[in-house]
Formats: structure tokens, C-alpha cells, sequence
């Protein structure tokens, strides 16, 4: 792997009694934000490829009426499973992958406030989306939806395990994200370096720093909700059951309150992607700083205020109804200030494009067609017929994939000699842009129409004659062509994974902010010294000073580093398995020992005693990490 | 203005085509776009005044941007820093400003609309009351009026006032007939809906669920038939009529003992599955087998129901009818004789 040298560039300190792990045990026990970033890329691209697996076998099913390809079940499971695969498995775990790999760069800290949550942030993560996708190996996946929405997800109507490893599955991941959002909030808020004010961080820390607001006010519905539903199911609790004064509507607010906000967590880190490789390839500012946090800001809070535009059909009534309608509405003027103000950051610049920026400004177009039909979705009367319909599908695939995943394909281009000292084929990387966007154009500008024309969502197949074929015969082609520019994106990085470390510190020659300043990939502590910000764009500022890098703001001395540990990776294997024997705690294993097991929550105690041990221990045992003294800094 | 005017006489011709394009997408009983009642036409007039504002947005995003990547593009040998501008206040006033003008224009007939739609003429005199209800996966149409019960066809004089009380047995779903109108969930009692739409034009629409709810979610269709004021009252009478059973006592024995178990025809049976009082009659078979004796969309009556009956987790995977053969012990002969009979249970 390509981050196997990454160790090697560091000689081991001598005589500071430090344990040093090599190979796996590196990757298992690390608490660097720059090799938690790489975990979570490798993970988050992993499930990102078994999503994508998922998605052209349902366009594969799709492709003509009636086909028979697939069963109407398995294509429920595929269709559930890629939902929540790629929102929760794929592109968050990239999001967070970036996030690591240059938020304490960006703000000149040596790693992230909480260095210890951070591994275990990744570990809660990975298992949490192992454990979900264990499910199709151990009796079926969920098939409710990626919204679960009750009565179809109890356990009356979704008989298999599929759906307790949803619930159980996505607890687990959650606690991963709820860490990493407090982490980055302490992060940005204790760790700037002297003279980072907030309004001089770079646009990424903004964002990064909002999401991680929306992820600490967000997930807990979505825990509260999970929870409520593993009782259902498990327990036999009747929160959602309309038999026994439950109420699946309750489900429906639940979800939302979390899932509206959750798509704001999706879409703001590539607003800030964005706006950071705009300038960068523009070489000019970013145009409208300040209103580019007060956008950000409000959307974030508006993004509160909607959940129940996704419920226009539920009949919550007219009031309801239009004062949610008129509230997402709103959110359309901070969005359109971001549009224009990136397009008038290009505007008197001197724009390159390279494949970041390539991915950037095709972000533009596409998100701005992703978000007028978000307009229009909010007018209720227009959604009781755009509902559930492909229309739905066109929109918010327009958002996430035409709009974060090419931010994320554009920030990883961008970011990636810094996160492995390679540059990345800029041939191959503008095959992929131009493979991937004409793909995603074909693949869903069509299902507008799709949608307009009666064909609802989540349907299995459906009936010839209804002018859906050629439509969806289009759309799985464009499918197959985003497949391609997928393959093109992975052979880019085994091929560059070959060549020599080679990257300069500022590989584009126009970085403006501080993570271009030190070594690509930079060394574990980060900055020798830490840098003094004199202004926005803290690099670009001594560039045109005429300074060759940046003004240290302290005299170089030891390092403090936190020690490597694998209690994150324990507590999470304890996690795992307590979720397991949870779920299969009612099952009759045919009576004998394994029933015993599980059946006395013996499986689940044992997890839980692992993960409170783990936990003991790390209270127990005080970790004052190390030091790097300063001749080996200049040793270096 | 003169000039304005001008250029936009020249956008008519593509206004022209936009519309053709826009009435040619889809079956005139199916698509939104071709609206054949008051509730559809209005969903629609709102969609198009949300695209034509957002077609303007994207004309001059588009525009801008396509400008700013040509004109702005790096040279070879350019290597002078541009001007670095911070911003400028009366540019991000007028793009704050006039996005939040489009909201409002189409906030306020979104909100009129949404009252409007409000009206579900629950308490109107003139109205005919239908009780739907949603069960895996097939649609149950009772009118209350006249203590009726019928299935998968939804029966109604052209032009009235249609009022709907929407509930489910089971899990979710959700009643969409595009051409007529938006879609409402079905929740369990306790939360039931009510709604309202009328179809002027007599004619047969297509009826989807929009809800996911079990593996033939995108089989549960059904079909909505405005009829005449007298055909309606000549239907609603037939259904009344006693129950016609097969002539053969052997099989109406079996008939009855079988199928009347859940089913019901006329005033004989339960009604937990699909009421079969002239299923022969129906446009579909189990709402996804399409009766049409020129096989063009699908086969005549009496194919479909064999087909259904001999194959109903075929049809319809994960249904809740036992299988005739495996679970009532019918044999082939009873089952196509079943049919047959049921095929020449017409209402006319």
C-alpha cells in the first residue's frame, strides 16, 4: 500500500522508550489524524465500492420491464443496502477522511484535540459497517428502505435479522460519527494556531466546523430513534406499533429530524472543498469571505427547521405543510450566495484546471440543477406528485453525487499529494472527470422525466408501455459509464501508488492556506514550529509578503505526542460483539450450549464487559504520551 | 421594450417545442404532465411556474459560469497575480436579494395552493364518500353510502366530488393516480387521511402505489374509472345485486368453501381479501395483469386469471393469498374452472 512508506520516512526516535508498531499493528494502534485519515478513506472506499456494486445491480434490473434479473426481495435488500451504504458507510467516512487529513493542518495544530476518540471514532465506524453488511451473509439484509419507515420495518412485516442489523449496525457506526463531530468541534474551537481567528480560518474549517454542530444536534435523534425500534423489534416494546397506541408517523419525524440535517452534513464539507480549490486554481481570494460563513451558518440552521418537507404526503395538514414548504424555500438564498460568490471568485482570475478544479467547477452547474429542483420539491402541492416518484431520485442524487461526490473527487485530487506525497495523474484524473460527470448526467437527468411521468420510486420492475424503457435503458448506461470513470479513479491511484514520493509542499504552486507550508505527506508532528497567521489565506499572505514559508510563532522545542494504543480497536470489537449477541439474543439456536449463550445475553455481556474493561484501563492507566526532543527534529 | 419584446417573440417557437415536448411525455392516463383533473392541473401549474423561474436561475449560472471558464482561463506563459477582491457588498446585496424575490413568488401561490388542496369535502352533501384502504398489496375501495365494497377498481361518476378516508390494514402505503391528482399515504387508523379529487372526463387512469411496502410494492396498481352519472348508478346496483355463483354445485361448493373463506362476491363471503363481485368486468387482474382482449397491453380475462391462480407468488411475490393448489388442494381442472366462471362475472 501506498502508506507503507509513510512510516518508513520517519527514523524511529531512539532511547524515549517509546513503543514503535510496524504493519498492521501501526494501523491498528495509531491515534495520527494523518493515518486515521488514510483508514478511513481505505474504509470509506471500500463500502463506497460495495454501495456502487449495489447501484448497477439495481440499474442492471432496471434496464428493461419486467425483467427478471433480480427478485423482487433481493432487490428491497439492494436497494435499502445501498442507501444506507453509501450515506452512512461511503461518503461520511470520506468526509471524515478529508476532514482528518487536513483540518489540523489547515488551522496549523499538531493533531486533532481528542487523539484517542479519533481512533475510536474510525473503529466504531468500520465495525458498525461490517456488522451492517454482515447481514447479507447471515439471513438476509434489511429491506425496509433506507429510511425504515414503521410499520414495514417492525418485525410483524420484516421477518428476517435484515433490519436488526440497520438498527444495530447504524447504532454503532453513529457513536463513530457522534465522536468525530465533537472531536473536530473541540478541534477547530481550542486548536488554531496563534492568530487563526475564526474569521481568518480557511473556508474547509469552516464547514468542517458547522457539520461537526449539525452532527452533535443531529445524530442523537437518530440514536433515540434507533434505539426505539431495536426495543420494537427485540424487546417487543410498541413505540411505533399503531396496534398498541404506537405511532408510525412518530418514526417518520424521528428519521427526518435527523435525516434533513444529516443531508446538510453531506453537502457542506463539499461546499467547503469547493471553496477552497476554487481560489486556489483562480489564484485569487475567495469572493465574499464573511458571506460565505453567514451562508453556511444559516443553512446549517434552517436545515433544523424542514424535516417535514420530506412528510408533504403523510397529511400533517395544510398548516404544516406550508409553513415547511415556505421554510425550505428559504434555504434556497443562502445556497444561491455560495453559487455566485464562487463563480465571482473565478471571475477577473486566472483559472486552471486541473482535474480538482475541473470536478469544482462542474460541481457548480450540476449542484445548482440539484438544488432548483430542491425548490421545487418544496412546494407542497407540486411534491404531493413529485413524492416518491424518480423525480425524488433525480434531486437528491443530483445533490449527493453530482454535488458531494464531486466535491469529494475534487478534494481527494487536490489533497491527496499531501496526504501521500504523490500527485495523481492529472491524464487519468480528467478521464475520470469527464467519464463520471457525462455519466451521471445520463444516469439521472432522465429520471426527472421518469418520475414526471408516474414511475414511482422503489419499484422492482415494472409494466411495458408506459414510455419508461428507453428512459431507463439511458440510465443504466449512464450508470455503467460512472462505473468506468470509478475503475479509471482506482487504476489512477494504484498506478501513482508505484511512482516515487516525490510531491513538493505546495505541489500546485498556488496553495494559500497552511497545510501547503510543511512536507507532503507531512511528518507526525506536523509543523516543526507553529506557525503564526497574519491574515486569511495565512500562506498566500507570506508568499506575497516575498517570505519563503510561514513565520514560526514559538522557538523549536520538544514535541508532546499521544501514545499509540489499541483500547479504541478493543472497545470497538467489544461493541461489535455485544451488538450481535443483542441481536440474536431471542433466536432459538435449538436449544444446547449456543442457546444458552445468546439467549442469557452471555454473548452480549461478554462484548460490553470488553469495551467497559478497555475503558477501565484507560482510566486506570495514565498515558502521558512522549516527546520528540529537538534534536531530532533537526536531525531530520 | 420594443427590443424585449422582440427577443422574446423569439423564444416562442421554443417555448412552443418545450410545451409539445412537455405534453408528449408520458400515457395521457399515467403522467403528470398531461393533468385530466382540477387537482393534477394545479400540482402542474406550480411545477411550471417553479421551472420557468428555474430555468432562468440555471440560464444565468450557466451563463456566468461558461463565461468565467473561458474568459478567465490561464494562458500559457500567464503568470500575473490577479487583483485580490474581498468581496463586494452591493453584488452579494443583489444576490441575496433577488433569490429571495423568486421564493416569495413562489411561495405565495404554494401556500394558496396548499389550502386550496386543504379542502377534502369531507362535509359535502353533493360528494361521494369512498373509505380506501391499503393491505399488501392490493387496494379496497368500500363506499359507505351504499354498503358497498369493491377492489383494485375504483368506480366514480365523472365529474363529481370524490371524498376520500384514507387507512391501511397493514403497513404504508401511499394512493397516487398521477393524472388526477398528488398522492396521500395510507396510515393506520388513528392518523387517517381525507382527501379530495374529481376526474371531469369519463375514461379509465392509472392508479400506483407510492409507498414502499413489501416486495410487490411496484405491483400494487390500480385503476380508477369515471364513468356517467347513470352508469354509475347502474354499477352501483349490480353490485348490489345477490351473488352469482358457479352453476356447477359440485364447484360453487367448493367455490364457497374455498374462496369465500376471504373473499366475497355479493352478499355471500368475508372480506379479507379482494372483493370478486364482478371481477370479470375489471381492467386488471390483480391489479398488474391488464385485461385487454387485442393483447396489445396484456391478455383477456379469463387468460389472466389463470394465470394468476395457478401462479399467484409468480404474479405477485409475497402476497397473502394461499395458493389455490399447494395450500386449498384445488386441482387444475377446479382452478381453470374457477376462473372461467369468475371470468364471466361481469357487472353489464
Amino acid at each position: 500500500m501506498a502508506q507503507a512508506a509513510h512510516t518508513l520516512d520517519h527514523p524511529k526516535p531512539l532511547g524515549h522508550g517509546v513503543k514503535r508498531h510496524t504493519g498492521l499493528m501501526d494501523w491498528i494502534t495509531t491515534v495520527d489524524h494523518k493515518k486515521i485519515a488514510i483508514l478511513y478513506l481505505w474504509a470509506g472506499g471500500f463500502f463506497f465500492g460495495i454501495g456502487g456494486i449495489e447501484a448497477l445491480l439495481i440499474r442492471w434490473q432496471l434496464i428493461k420491464p419486467m425483467n427478471n434479473f433480480l427478485d423482487a426481495q433481493t432487490f428491497n435488500e439492494l436497494i435499502t443496502m445501498h442507501g444506507t451504504t453509501m450515506i452512512f458507510l461511503g461518503v461520511m467516512p470520506v468526509i471524515f477522511a478529508l476532514m482528518n487529513a487536513v483540518i489540523p493542518l489547515q488551522i496549523g495544530a499538531r493533531d486533532v484535540a481528542f487523539p484517542f476518540l479519533n481512533a475510536l471514532g474510525f473503529w466504531t465506524f468500520l465495525f458498525g459497517g461490517v456488522l451492517l453488511n454482515l447481514s447479507w451473509v447471515m439471513g438476509g439484509a434489511p429491506d425496509a428502505g433506507w429510511t425504515s419507515y414503521t410499520p414495514l420495518s417492525t418485525s410483524a412485516y420484516s421477518g428476517t435479522h435484515g433490519v436488526d442489523f440497520y438498527t444495530i449496525g447504524l447504532q454503532i457506526a453513529g457513536l463513530g460519527t457522534l465522536i468525530g463531530g465533537i472531536n473536530f468541534l473541540a478541534t477547530v474551537i481550542t486548536m488554531r494556531a496563534p492568530g487563526m481567528s475564526f474569521m481568518r480560518m480557511p473556508m474547509f474549517a469552516w464547514t468542517t466546523f458547522i457539520t461537526s454542530a449539525i452532527i452533535l444536534f443531529a445524530f442523537p435523534a437518530i440514536t433515540v430513534g434507533l434505539v426505539l425500534l431495536t426495543f420494537d423489534r427485540i424487546l417487543g416494546a410498541n413505540f411505533f406499533e399503531p396496534g398498541a397506541g404506537g405511532s408510525p408517523v412518530l418514526w417518520q419525524h424521528i428519521f427526518w429530524i435527523f435525516g434533513h440535517p444529516e443531508v446538510y452534513i453531506l453537502i457542506l464539507p463539499a461546499f467547503g472543498i469547493i471553496s477552497e480549490v476554487i481560489p486556489t486554481f483562480a489564484r485569487k481570494r475567495l469572493f465574499g469571505y464573511s458571506s460565505m460563513v453567514f451562508a453556511t451558518i444559516l443553512i446549517a440552521f434552517l436545515g433544523f427547521m424542514v424535516w417535514a418537507h420530506h412528510m408533504f404526503t403523510t397529511g400533517l395538514g395544510p398548516v404544516a405543510n406550508a409553513l415547511f414548504a415556505v421554510s425550505t424555500m428559504l434555504i434556497a438564498v443562502p445556497t444561491g450566495i455560495k453559487i455566485f460568490n464562487w463563480l465571482f471568485t473565478m471571475w477577473g482570475g486566472s483559472v486552471r484546471f486541473t482535474t480538482p478544479n475541473l470536478f469544482a467547477s462542474g460541481f457548480i452547474p450540476t449542484f445548482t440543477m440539484g438544488g432548483v429542483t430542491g425548490v421545487m420539491l418544496a412546494s407542497a402541492p407540486a411534491d404531493f406528485q413529485f413524492h416518491d416518484t424518480y423525480f425524488v431520485v433525480a434531486h437528491f442524487h443530483y445533490v449527493i453525487v453530482g454535488g458531494l461526490v464531486m466535491g469529494l473527487f475534487a478534494g481527494l485530487h487536490y489533497w491527496w499529494p499531501k496526504m501521500f506525497g504523490r500527485m495523481l495523474s492529472e491524464t487519468l484524473g480528467k478521464w475520470t472527470f469527464w467519464t463520471f460527470i457525462t455519466g451521471f448526467h445520463l444516469t439521472f437527468f432522465v429520471q426527472h422525466f421518469l418520475g414526471l411521468m408516474g414511475m414511482q420510486r422503489r419499484v422492482f420492475t415494472y409494466l411495458p408501455n408506459q414510455h419508461f424503457d428507453t428512459l431507463n435503458l439511458v440510465s443504466t448506461i449512464g450508470a455503467g459509464l460512472m462505473g468506468v470513470g470509478t475503475l479509471i479513479f482506482l487504476a489512477n491511484i494504484v498506478i501513482t501508488s508505484r511512482k516515487p514520493m516525490d510531491a513538493a509542499n505546495d505541489p500546485w504552486e498556488d496553495g494559500r492556506t497552511l497545510e501547503w507550508s510543511i512536507p507532503s505527506p507531512p511528518p507526525e508532528y506536523n509543523f516543526k514550529q507553529t506557525p503564526l497567521v497574519r491574515g486569511l489565506d495565512a500562506l498566500w499572505k507570506e508568499k506575497v509578503a516575498g517570505n519563503k514559508g510561514m513565520t514560526p510563532a514559538e522557538p523549536i522545542g520538544p514535541i508532546h505526542m499521544p501514545s499509540a494504543t489499541p483500547l479504541p480497536f478493543i472497545m470497538s470489537v467489544g461493541i461489535f460483539i455485544a451488538g450481535l449477541g443483542f441481536m440474536f439474543s431471542r433466536d432459538d439456536f435449538g436449544g444446547g450450549f449456543v442457546s444458552f449463550l445468546f439467549n442469557n445475553y452471555i454473548v452480549t455481556g461478554l462484548g460490553l464487559l470488553i469495551t467497559f474493561g478497555a475503558m477501565l484501563m484507560r482510566s486506570l492507566y495514565d498515558d502521558h504520551g512522549w516527546h520528540i526532543e529537538p534534536e531530532e527534529l533537526e536531525g531530520r | 421594450m420594443m427590443r424585449t419584446w422582440h427577443s422574446a417573440r423569439r423564444l416562442l417557437p421554443l417555448i412552443a417545442v418545450f410545451g409539445t415536448v412537455l405534453a408528449g411525455c408520458g400515457r395521457e392516463d399515467l403522467s403528470v404532465l398531461r393533468p385530466q383533473g382540477p387537482a393534477a392541473e394545479s400540482s402542474l401549474g406550480l411545477m411550471k411556474l417553479a421551472i420557468s423561474i428555474m430555468i432562468v436561475v440555471l440560464l444565468i449560472v450557466f451563463s456566468i459560469a461558461a463565461y468565467v471558464m473561458i474568459r478567465f482561463r490561464r494562458k500559457p506563459g500567464q503568470n500575473e497575480i490577479p487583483e485580490q477582491i474581498e468581496g463586494s457588498f452591493k453584488l452579494e446585496v443583489l444576490w441575496t436579494v433577488i433569490p429571495l424575490i423568486l421564493v416569495i413568488v413562489l411561495a405565495v401561490p404554494t401556500v394558496r395552493t396548499v389550502f386550496a388542496l386543504g379542502d377534502n369535502h369531507s362535509g359535502d352533501k353533493n360528494a361521494i364518500k369512498v373509505k380506501v384502504t391499503g393491505h399488501q398489496y392490493w387496494w379496497e375501495f368500500e363506499y359507505p353510502d351504499y354498503g358497498i365494497k369493491t377492489a383494485q377498481d375504483l368506480i366514480i361518476p365523472a365529474g363529481k366530488n370524490i371524498a376520500f378516508e384514507l387507512a391501511t390494514k397493514d403497513v404504508l402505503h401511499s394512493f397516487w393516480v398521477p393524472s388526477l391528482s398528488g398522492k396521500i399515504d395510507t396510515n393506520p387508523t388513528g392518523a387517517t387521511n381525507r382527501f379530495s379529487f374529481s376526474a371531469p372526463k369519463e375514461g379509465v387512469y392509472r392508479g400506483k402505489c407510492a409507498e414502499l411496502c413489501g416486495p410487490s410494492h411496484g405491483f400494487m396498481e390500480f385503476k380508477v374509472k369515471a364513468v356517467s352519472n347513470d352508469e354509475f348508478k347502474q354499477w352501483i346496483k349490480a353490485q348490489k345485486a345477490p351473488a352469482v355463483l358457479p352453476e356447477d354445485p359440485a364447484l360453487a361448493q367448493t367455490f364457497k368453501e374455498q374462496c369465500l373463506k376471504c373473499h366475497a362476491v355479493g352478499d355471500q363471503g368475508l372480506s379479507v381479501g379482494p372483493n370478486l363481485t364482478g371481477i370479470g368486468s375489471r381492467e386488471s387482474v390483480a391489479g398488474i395483469l391488464l385485461n385487454d382482449d387485442t393483447r396489445q397491453d396484456g391478455a383477456p380475462v379469463e387468460e389472466n386469471l389463470k394465470t394468476w391462480l395457478h401462479d399467484t407468488q409468480g404474479v405477485k411475490p409475497g402476497n397473502l393469498m394461499p395458493d389455490p393448489k399447494q395450500d386449498m388442494g384445488l386441482t387444475d381442472d377446479e382452478i381453470d374452472r374457477i376462473a372461467d366462471y369468475l371470468a364471466g362475472y361481469k357487472l353489464n
